[in-house]
């Protein structure tokens, strides 16, 4: 379970990280805690998965990725887990899940593929599609992204900064 | 433009940024370079919108937090009304057009199933959305966004 301070050091984590040479240090000021403190809270969440990574998101158009289509396929029950394991395993696919369908929408596995263009995503779905002998898929190309930021977790916590 | 560097620096510091006091001199120590330039040349990464964020990024799981994607059938002239109207709930935090049948794809993060369902039911009726559904994950594989440059 998460206490208050869980919550506030969450939430400070969200805001502005320091690019300066003791960023701990500042964050630990924000919150009210040593550098230490911090430190250690942070490791003790990555250990425990709550972490995901210490690191950065770019913006992927920016770095040249212009193309991503959210792949939807049609998976035997059976296969999931198999299926799952095996792309993971490509770096192209940045989100890999199994979700519960819908009676119309049957596809009940999903991947977000990245690409510099649309032929190059087209590309990986077919290759894909064949490694994995799946051939009931659809590829969601995005015309437009309407929003995509960052989830602020626990705002409450984050008052006083 | 991204120099040689840059990419360097960016395929490292996607997913290693140390936790230790001085992050940014462990970087540089393996890129061979000193503090200063690491910490500059990130300051002008941001600046300049190469990255969109930097720091920590939590599991929303296992901070108790409820998800799910949705997507709904718009009417292409409500298109931007619908769009506004689901880019205002702050757990929304990816909204797609997208090609095909459903043509508005969402990911939505709440403290609890009831909000989640209350938000839901509220899009579901809005003007020019003719159908949501939603689709929970049973199981994450991955979830991670590292780009080789």
């Amino acid at each position: 379970m998460l206490d208050n301070l869980d919550k506030r050091i969450i939430a400070v984590m969200q805001g502005e990280f320091p690019l300066v040479a003791e960023p701990y240090k500042e964050l630990a000021q924000r919150i009210g805690i040593t550098e230490h403190q911090l430190l250690e809270k942070l490791t003790e969440y990555r250990k425990a998965g709550k972490l995901r990574k210490m690191g950065v998101v770019l913006r992927h158009r920016e770095v040249g990725y212009a193309a991503n289509a959210l792949c939807a396929w049609l998976v035997p029950e059976a296969r999931l887990t198999e299926i799952g394991e095996l792309m993971s395993t490509y770096t192209v696919v940045t989100h890999c899940y199994s979700r519960i369908p819908q009676p119309e929408w049957p596809y009940n596995f999903y991947t977000m593929l990245h690409a510099h263009t649309r032929a190059e995503c087209q590309a990986l779905a077919d290759e894909l599609a064949q490694v994995t002998g799946l051939d009931n898929y659809q590829l969601l190309f995005s015309t437009r992204e309407w929003k995509k930021t960052s989830m602020s977790y626990f705002p409450e916590y984050a008052k006083g900064e | 433009m991204l120099t040689d560097f840059d990419k360097e620096l960016l395929n490292l510091i996607q997913t290693r940024l140390p936790l230790e006091p001085r992050p940014f001199a462990i970087v540089a120590k393996w890129l061979e370079v000193d503090e200063t330039t690491v910490i500059e040349r990130l300051s002008w990464l941001k600046d300049h919108g190469y990255i969109r964020r930097f720091g920590a990024f939590f599991d929303s799981a296992y901070l108790g937090y409820v998800s799910t994607l949705a997507a709904a059938k718009v009417h292409p002239e409500k298109m931007a009304d619908v769009a506004e109207a689901v880019n205002a709930y702050a757990g929304v935090t990816h909204n797609y057009e997208r090609d095909g049948e459903y043509n508005l794809w969402f990911t939505l993060l709440t403290a609890n199933q009831l909000e989640q369902d209350q938000i839901l039911a509220v899009i579901a009726n809005l003007p020019g959305v003719e159908r949501l559904i939603s689709l929970p994950a049973i199981e994450k594989y991955k979830v991670s966004v590292a780009f080789n440059l």
